[in-house]
């Protein structure tokens, strides 16, 4: 079309060149450039147009090959993760985690018992030298679509005889809607703060006071527990439990509670991206069936049989500059727990009120490396009438500082160096206690 | 007889409140749990106003090491959606979060759990899995998003999932992609004429945080300052690593914003090199605001370590 447009604009100019005058002429061929103009401008476009049309064919191209090239990698590499799977089908479905666990302690005299409070469970420093701690089994999976199964099995010395028990053994839902979950089984009650880890991942190689004194190292019984999570950004938790009743506190023989209850509320948030925090409350309520760990011999034994009720007050605060705790992080943490206790102990009638707190702040100053202090102390006012037995008042609050350094190379290995400067009995005694805690096997899950 | 009815009411009264507690706060957006700042950046690019997003992590924290601290259990609990990482990068935290959710919505194996590494062929696949070997993870090295032919794959699959998820708002996913996937083709082949000249440039880095760029760009990782993955830096390996380097001196030694700065300060200082903070990823405070910046800068700093390479 332009050609014949040009010819005919030749043709034109050349058919009036006779009669037009000079100005008439330039004027032409003003016309006849910007035309000129004009056609090689349109062709510059389509020549452009088609340039990148040209160019989206060859990217198109390139992208087919690429996910081509891709998928055909994938592929291969399915392919690979299902015979390494074939080979070895047990890697992560149970994930299996074994912590070894190591102590020399040098304690000199020691104690079995808090003055003023009916020992149970596991307490005191234990008896100077080297001696395997709790080495632990576990095992934990999702069941199916709605349920996930743990299971813990430590490794104790009694006596000379090693005792496989049955730590944790518990179910727990995970298909539950809004917010809800269900668990049964042996499992760490959701009371207080400190309760719901394995004692591998303290900070300091024994309990506090408190939970030695009030829950025998660790409160784990047997029952169910739900819970249930708030929808709102600020994490607001509530939790029931039910229990079975039959270790400590509860009871102290094979007998059982016909009634021990947990309720427990717990709100959390951060504060800017460095802190975070949480807060808790919670009620253990048991009827305790002859709670007692020493029979003296003759009869009445040295056992409590009557309402127990703890109060517990929990917080933890953590700080990490920027929120990275690779290298440098704190933490301060501490609980507070108040228990009164009513009906009949050897006999006697027996109101105890107990009290007891610790406050523990641990820094991690380089990589690998923690250190902390911890302060902690109970406190038992159980009347006058028990002169010579457990539940003695002594008159004084039992009391402990502790210092611990450990340093771990990895996620895995952890060695701890802790000064105990303790005054649980009258007289003040110096320990000290060199540890070990190794896992390996499946990765372990970091709590808050 | 009345105050039993009255306590009645009164529980009446509680349950109804408990009710109302629980229903779901539906704004209509989808609640978005992100692990990573990268992948937070992907879903704005992809939903836009159709997701509410919280992210676990910035770019200041190491997604090893985070720990299921109450405010990410609060949020897992409200999310629709839960993308992360996966190849066990996260394998620390994210199971426990799951567990206490009490959100069956954001399981393995539902729609709303999406495993971004799930759709990319993976580096550094160990041959056998032992820790002697340090922090493995059996799935290859986790950290895919730092090659942009990966956050492309990944994009489609995860438009996708939110339109199946959210299937009246399609549209508008399908629209997006096709807007992010255009911009960022054009912008993969900018960077990929601009990582020419990188070819073969010498690094050293701190963790193996970068093995997905070096393979992109086929940039040559001579050695890391973590003698094994996650295992922190030893004196007596950064030592090792003057004697074998002092001979040809790589360019820099690249570190994640979150990763100890000190080794590589020591190893930078002694061998006279350059240290390269490289942005890891997207951080909207105080480095790329997108995945684009991300790349931009990036290669903005490879680009400056590459001039005074010898």
């Amino acid at each position: 079309m332009y050609r014949i447009r040009l010819t005919l604009a030749i043709a034109l100019f050349f058919a009036s060149n006779a009669t037009l005058n000079a100005q008439d002429l330039s004027a032409e061929v003003a016309d006849l450039r910007q035309m000129l103009v004009e056609m090689k401008n349109d062709y510059e476009n389509r020549i452009e147009e088609l340039e990148s049309r040209l160019d989206r064919a060859e990217r198109s191209v390139v992208t087919a090959s690429r996910d081509a090239d891709d998928a055909v990698e994938i592929a291969e590499q399915a392919a690979t993760d299902a015979t390494a799977g074939a080979s070895a089908p047990n890697i992560y479905n149970p994930a299996i985690g074994v912590v070894l666990v190591g102590r020399y302690a040098n304690v000199d005299p020691g104690w079995e018992a808090v003055p003023g409070f009916i020992p149970g469970g596991e307490l005191g420093p234990g008896s100077s030298g080297f001696s395997l701690g709790e080495s632990e089994l576990n095992m934990n999976a999702n069941i199916d679509t709605h349920f996930f199964g743990n299971l813990t099995l430590a490794l104790e010395d009694e006596a000379g005889e090693t005792e496989v028990a049955a730590e944790e053994a518990w179910i727990q839902t995970t298909g539950l809607p809004n917010g809800l979950s269900l668990l049964a089984g042996r499992y760490f009650s959701g009371a207080g703060y400190l309760n719901k880890f394995h004692r591998h991942a303290d900070d300091f190689g024994d309990r506090p006071l408190p939970y030695q004194a009030f829950f025998g190292g660790q409160y784990i019984p047997d029952g169910l527990q739900l819970r249930w999570i708030a929808p709102t950004p600020l994490f607001l938790e509530f939790g029931a439990e039910q229990n079975w009743g039959n270790s400590f506190p509860s009871t102290g023989r094979s007998r059982t509670s016909p009634d021990a209850r947990t309720f427990f509320a717990k709100a959390g948030g951060d504060a800017g991206v460095s802190h975070s925090w949480q807060l808790g409350l919670s009620y253990v309520s048991a009827d305790v069936v002859d709670r007692g760990g020493v029979d003296i011999g003759g009869p009445p034994a040295e056992v409590f049989t009557g309402d127990s009720d703890l109060v517990g007050l929990d917080f933890v605060w953590k700080w990490a500059p920027g929120g990275n705790s690779t290298v440098q992080n704190f933490k301060l943490q501490g609980e507070y727990f108040n228990r009164t206790e009513d009906g009949i102990f050897a006999g006697l009638p027996y109101g105890g009120d107990q009290n007891g707190w610790y406050l523990q702040g641990i820094w991690q100053f380089r990589q690998g490396w923690r250190t902390g202090f911890r302060h902690d102390e109970v406190d038992a006012d159980n009347g006058s009438l028990f002169t010579d037995t457990i539940l003695e008042d002594p008159g004084r609050s039992s009391e402990r500082n502790s210092l611990m350094i450990e340093w771990s190379l990895s996620e895995y290995s952890l060695l701890r160096a802790q000064y105990i400067d303790d005054r649980v009995l009258d007289a003040s005694d110096n320990q000290f206690l060199l540890q070990y805690i190794m896992s390996l096997g499946a990765h372990g899950v970091h709590e808050f | 007889m009345a105050s039993t009815n009255s306590r009645a009411a009164k529980m009446n009264r509680l349950i109804a409140l408990l009710l109302l507690l629980m229903a779901p706060l539906n704004s209509g957006a989808l609640e978005v749990f992100v692990c990573e700042p990268e992948w937070a950046s992907l879903v704005k690019e992809l939903a836009g106003e159709n997701a509410n997003i919280t992210v676990a992590t910035t770019a200041l924290q190491d997604p090893h090491r985070l720990q299921a601290r109450p405010s990410l259990i609060a949020a897992t609990r409200r999310a629709d959606l839960l993308i992360c990482t996966g190849a066990n990068l996260e394998i620390g935290w994210l199971p426990l979060l799951l567990r206490r959710a009490g959100n069956p919505t954001i399981q393995p194996g539902r729609s709303g759990h999406f495993m971004a590494a799930n759709y990319v062929r993976k580096l550094e696949i160990p041959a056998s899995v032992d820790r002697s070997q340090g922090d493995v993870h059996p799935q290859g090295n986790p950290h895919i998003h730092l090659n942009p032919n990966n956050i492309a794959r990944i994009a489609k699959k995860l438009a996708q999932r939110l339109s199946q998820l959210d299937s009246v708002n399609q549209n508008n996913y399908s629209d997006r992609l096709q807007s992010f996937q255009s911009r960022w083709e054009t912008a993969t082949m900018s960077w990929e004429q601009r990582g020419e000249i990188l070819n073969g440039l010498r690094l050293v880095s701190h963790h193996r945080a970068f093995s997905y760029l070096a393979d992109w760009l086929d940039l040559d990782i001579v050695a890391t300052l973590e003698r094994k993955p996650g295992i922190p830096p030893s004196a007596s390996h950064l030592v090792s690593l003057i004697e074998l380097l002092s001979p040809n001196p790589p360019a820099a030694v690249v570190r994640a914003p979150y990763a100890n700065e000190k080794p590589s300060l020591w190893l930078t200082e002694r061998l006279d090199i350059r240290l390269l903070r490289l942005p890891y990823t997207v951080n909207e405070t105080d480095g790329p605001v997108d995945l684009f910046e991300l790349f931009d800068m990036t290669l903005a700093a490879l680009e400056e370590a590459n001039d005074e390479r010898r």
